[in-house]
């Protein structure tokens, strides 16, 4: 085809003009006038909202001229409208079926390609005889096009694909002796299964000697043959440990190619290969031969880049040994883009130690200077969760946390005190001296979670804090407008201060219980606003021993995949679900699922899924052992949780559910009990009613206490 | 595998929609433009709708995208895009809106050519141009040449031509070092590394088996040669010859027998003719950096901001490294700047943000300085200055920051023939920065 100047038929025309266009009866030496009719029609073709299928019966007369470059415009033009005008297609037929008895192997593999791509049923039929026979067409481009032309159809037409025996006829090509030949056939063998979704009739079994020529072959492959190839291992199931080793062995050296797809392909059937190999010495040879293929990944393009950070955050997770020394190769270039970034940071989160961790909180301190908000808060996040991951480096994380909210950037200093309420969490008591800081930023807090964070600081320690009923009392200023979320921070934070410093709270209190129980439409604020009104009145000493009780520790919350889904993603290395990072199926619907095959050689007792299992087994056994049993209901069934429950409350005294009786005298609660206790009789009735009714919330929905 | 392939331009107009499976709808690219191209929040390469997923590449001022259903390799989906922009360029010298809507048709054969049913096919640019041309096809070819043709683009050697003819045989080797550097306000060097290529332009006749060696330790230590590992950060490419250098990583072209370079790290190949990409390679130890820099910056106030960068020239002072740019980020509300240099010439560039200081020519040894003040207006919105770092390009002749060396380049042909062969050596600087 002529190249360069085809610019100026890049242009909007109308159906009726190029059909004049096409049609004229000028002179036409070489068919030049039909050539650029023929242009303007394929750009228009492509240009939104300009159907050119009313042209069908023109380009079909065209498809008659002996030349090449015109055959193949005419050929496009039926691949992309064949499906709309199928009558019209068909005048096209005997003429691609022609094409395919060409002498010339290009030709006829055109052909064919031409034809499988058009989803009309007489196309599809009429392909299948000379498919049959081009399957053995002498020359080896040929017969590759034919092994994906077999492919095409059973995408068209599955029955007649299985009817007619072609799929044995494409197994037969794995046999050829063109590497070209058998990727192509296995590339389309493949496509057919994976399609097929594992209801059909076909399966895939790659025996030893299968493995073993692909393997022999892949050498003389093409990159992309090559990527064919070790997709297709995946399917093998080694049966005993020295296969899998040696197997692994002998497709290492692919990790050096310089075709990424042939890189993450091998390390996919490498990480697979590993759960069929026994000796731990031979995992962590190979797994040191993982980490230097996918760093040099990241001299790549971005979007390479960024896939092979999204699978290093997954192989970190099974292999930990691999990128174990590597972190500085993934501190962030000031350009990279900001989704490479991101990932960069995960990484540095997950590979960070108490060695390199003075390193780390230098670079991370860094990024929370950058430009972009959401990179920035997530490194002011990460700081925090380093603390709490790294015990020994906490007091560095916090020096670094206090440094960046002296800069008093508004996002950042927000982001610091959500971290740092999760760092007197881990370590109650230790670092209340950067109380007086956090307190100087209160201004710039608007965000619903950094209010809720620096709330619960004061609260708890809000014996601590001089002016911690002043602090509250202005945030409480603010009750009506805020978000739920803030609401029951303050709810909790005020019980807080009046259990530690009654003086103090004894006015905040039944303000906020009021507004919590009578001035809300949430449920869950209004449980807890009951809640507590009843734990204080009734008991204090309990109250306090719920309310300022020890909280379970926390840990840093990594994105760690549950085993399940990190075995499942290990088996789809460098596909798309790894950049979600989610199980397959919850992404791709359709998706043939993988799992590991049993084999005698699988290493099952090293698998995540039957580790964590065996972790979970454990805690129950010693959790069987060590406590008494006391109950006796069946465990999950409701019913019989609910009647023992009716059974315990029943049997207190009303007096102990209400507000009146066991009220302690200098509580100062008696005097102001009155009208809520109204409030509640009115809403759920008499005192004695069973405890079921009164977890009845607002939308009926029955809540077991 | 890819259900289509999608070119757009910025305004998001839709050059090329060629579809390869049945699943692909014409609707989709208005999804892609209405999603990504006019959607600012986008910030991944990837989107998946529904079962719909959009990879996409931008080049020059064009969207490259592929459609894929289910959980395609992904690496094999932007490897194929990469690859298509190397054609493009190959083809047409320069892959923009221009090049495409001037080779539309051209492309859409291409297309044709390199994805069958969504898998991609021969990519090999010296094969594809045997029956893919600009100059429109010979229509009518003889018998004999499409099956030559046929033979090599299914076969082993489907980067090369047998009939290769020179009366002159000859191969060009270019080592090509981009040397990276991060390092803090303090001065300690937080990353350093050095990622190389080696390209060959090999002008060779008939089949040749061309043997490569380098000053690679693993090998050297191997065969015995190797002295005592005296690789101290020497200033000379010449010096680096008495050691050796780790190589962390090699990537190599398809020509190369990877078999073979895994068992005794040998690198032997049968080129393509013309110009390619050999091998890739990382090194991380003893790394020499060409140019050491001191910056100071003070901010003064909320009014202006000193600067004081000196740049050193680490290097023999026979060489000497050209193009040596230097960018000092200015903040973002600079009014004007005062920019005083020792060499080259320095100018402000608003719409950059930086003051690009350019040094056309910098002899080894020597040092160089500049010192500027960057004035800056009021702002009823003062946000801190997140300070980018200063960031230096330069390229600089017959030295390498790993210390690699070619020791070798031998070419065997069964007609036996002599060939003259060149090695060069560059270093570049890849991502050169400095934090203050």
């Amino acid at each position: 085809m002529s190249g360069g100047g085809d610019a100026k038929f890049f242009a909007r025309g109308k159906v009726a003009e190029l059909r004049i266009e096409l049609n004229s009866d000028k002179k036409d030496k070489n068919h030049v006038r039909k050539k650029i009719a023929l242009k303007k029609i394929v750009a228009n073709m492509t240009m939104s909202n300009n159907d050119m299928a009313a042209l069908f019966p023109d380009v079909v007369q065209c498809m008659q001229i002996p030349h090449l470059e015109i055959k193949k415009m005419c050929f496009l033009f039926l691949v992309n409208y064949g499906r709309m005008k199928p009558e019209l297609a068909l005048q096209g037929l005997p003429i691609l079926l022609s094409d395919i008895e060409d002498t010339n192997p290009l030709v006829r593999a055109l052909a064919l390609r031409t034809l499988s791509y058009i989803h009309v049923r007489q196309f599809v039929e009429a392909t299948v005889s000379p498919l049959r026979i081009r399957l053995r067409d002498p020359d080896p481009y040929v017969r590759k096009t034919a092994a994906f032309c077999v492919a095409k159809l059973y995408d068209h037409d599955k029955e007649l694909v299985e009817e007619s025996g072609l799929i044995n006829n494409l197994n037969g090509l794995l046999q050829d002796d063109n590497p070209t030949v058998v990727t192509s056939a296995l590339a389309a063998l493949l496509d057919i299964w994976e399609r097929d979704g594992g209801n059909g009739g076909t399966k895939l079994v790659i025996d030893k000697a299968n493995a073993g020529k692909f393997i022999q072959i892949l050498p003389d492959c093409s990159e992309w043959g090559q990527t064919y190839i070790l997709e297709a291992l995946m399917s093998y199931v080694p049966q005993e440990t020295s296969e899998a080793s040696m197997m692994a062995e002998r497709i290492c050296p692919r990790l050096q190619h310089s075709n990424s797809a042939v890189v993450l392909t091998c390390i996919r059937v490498i990480l697979y290969l590993m759960n069929y190999i026994a000796s731990a010495q031979e995992i962590s040879a190979l797994c040191r031969k993982l980490s230097p293929p996918l760093v040099t990944l990241l001299a790549k393009g971005p979007e390479v880049q960024y896939l092979a950070l999204r699978n290093a955050l997954l192989i970190l997770q099974r292999r930990p040994e691999v990128l174990r020394n590597d972190i500085r190769v993934f501190f962030c270039k000031y350009n990279d883009p900001i989704y490479v970034k991101v990932t960069k940071l995960e990484l540095i989160f997950m590979l960070a130690t108490e060695e390199n961790i003075k390193e780390v909180l230098t670079e991370l301190r860094e990024y929370a200077t950058e430009i972009d908000v959401h990179f920035v808060r997530k490194s002011v996040r990460a700081i925090g969760k380093l603390a709490i991951k790294i015990e020994p480096a906490a007091r560095e994380c916090i020096r670094t946390l206090l440094e960046l909210v002296a800069t008093k950037v508004s996002y950042i200093v927000q982001e610091a005190t959500v971290v740092i309420r999760n760092i007197f969490r881990k370590y109650p008591n230790q670092y209340e001296s950067i109380i007086s800081t956090l307190c100087e930023n209160l201004d710039s807090l608007d965000e619903p979670e950094a209010k809720a964070a620096m709330i619960w600081v004061i609260g708890q320690y809000a014996d601590r804090i001089d002016n911690s009923d002043v602090l509250l009392d202005d945030f409480l200023y603010g009750w009506a407008d805020e978000p739920v979320e803030v609401q029951l921070a303050l709810l909790t934070a005020t019980v807080k201060l009046f259990i530690q410093r009654p003086t103090k709270g004894q006015d905040l209190v039944p303000k906020v219980l009021k507004w919590a129980t009578e001035e809300t439409d949430n449920p869950d604020l209004r449980d807890r606003g009951y809640m507590y009104w009843r734990l204080l009145s009734s008991d204090p000493a309990a109250a306090k021993s719920i309310v300022m009780g020890e909280k379970p520790p926390i840990t840093a919350e990594t994105e760690k995949l549950d085993p399940a889904t990190l075995e499942e993603m290990c088996l789809n290395v460098g596909t798309l679900a790894t950049v979600y990072l989610k199980p397959v199926n919850q992404v791709f619907r359709v998706a043939r699922p993988k799992k590991l095959e049993d084999s005698p050689a699988l290493q099952k007792h090293l698998l995540p899924t039957v580790q964590a299992m065996a972790e979970m087994q454990a805690m129950i056994s010693k959790q069987a052992a060590t406590r008494p049993k006391v109950e006796t209901t069946n465990e999950g069934d409701v019913s019989a949780a609910v009647d023992s429950a009716d059974d315990y409350f029943a049997s207190v005294p009303p007096g102990n559910m209400g507000i009146g009786g066991g009220v302690v005298g200098s509580n100062p609660f008696a005097g102001v009990m009155q009208s809520p206790s109204d409030l509640i009789e009115n809403n759920y009735g008499g005192m004695g009613q069973p405890p079921a009714n009164f977890t009845q919330n607002t939308q009926g929905d029955l809540i077991l206490l | 595998m890819l259900s289509g392939i999608l070119l757009f331009n910025q305004k998001g107009e839709n050059l090329i929609f060629r579809q390869f499976r049945n699943d692909c709808r014409p609707r989709l690219s208005d999804v892609f433009r209405i999603q990504v191209i006019s959607n600012a929040q986008v910030r991944s390469p990837i989107l998946t709708l529904g079962s719909t997923t959009f990879s996409h590449v931008k080049h020059e001022n064009i969207y490259l995208v592929a459609i894929t259903k289910s959980n395609a390799n992904a690496a094999l989906v932007f490897e194929f895009l990469y690859r298509l922009i190397a054609l493009g360029r190959s083809y047409f010298g320069k892959f923009d809106e221009e090049a495409v809507k001037n080779n539309f048709v051209l492309i859409y054969e291409l297309l044709d050519e390199i994805l069958d049913f969504g898998y991609p096919q021969n990519t090999e640019t010296d094969t594809l141009k045997m029956y893919i041309t600009t100059e429109g096809v010979k229509s009518e070819r003889a018998m004999e040449d499409s099956s030559r043709i046929t033979m090599q683009a299914t076969g082993a050697l489907s980067w090369r031509r047998a009939d290769v003819k020179y009366r002159k045989n000859e191969a060009f080797v270019d080592v090509i070092e981009d040397v990276n550097l991060l390092m803090s306000a303090t001065g300690t060097v937080l990353k350093e590394d050095v990622t190389g290529q080696i390209i060959m332009r090999a002008y060779l006749s008939g089949v040749p088996e061309c043997k490569f060696g380098l000053n690679d330790r693993l090998l050297l230590d191997d065969t015995g040669l190797s002295r005592p590992n005296g690789n101290k950060a020497g200033s000379k490419a010449t010096r680096a010859a008495a050691g050796s250098v780790t190589l962390e990583d090699c990537q190599f072209h398809q020509c190369v027998k990877l078999g073979r370079f895994d068992t005794d790290r040998t690198i032997s190949f049968i080129p393509p003719d013309g110009e390619f990409e050999l091998m890739r390679y990382r090194a991380t130890e003893n790394v020499n950096l060409p140019f050491k820099v001191h910056v100071i910056v003070n901010e003064v106030g909320k009014t202006k901001v000193e600067y004081q960068i000196a740049v050193r020239a680490n290097y023999g002072a026979k060489l000497f490294a050209t193009n040596v740019v230097v960018k000092v980020p200015t903040p973002l509300n600079t009014a004007t700047t005062h920019v005083r240099t020792s060499q080259g010439k320095a100018k402000y560039e608003p719409a950059e943000n930086n003051i690009v200081w350019r040094i056309p020519r910098f002899t080894g040894q020597s040092e160089f300085v500049l010192s500027a003040d960057a004035i800056l207006t009021a702002m009823t919105n003062q946000k801190a200055w997140s300070r980018p770092p200063v960031s230096l390009n330069f390229s600089l002749l017959m030295f390498t920051s790993s210390g690699l060396l070619v020791r070798y380049l031998k070419v065997f042909e069964k007609s036996n023939y002599s060939s003259v062969k060149w090695v060069r050596y560059m270093t570049r600087a890849g991502s050169y920065e400095i934090r203050f």
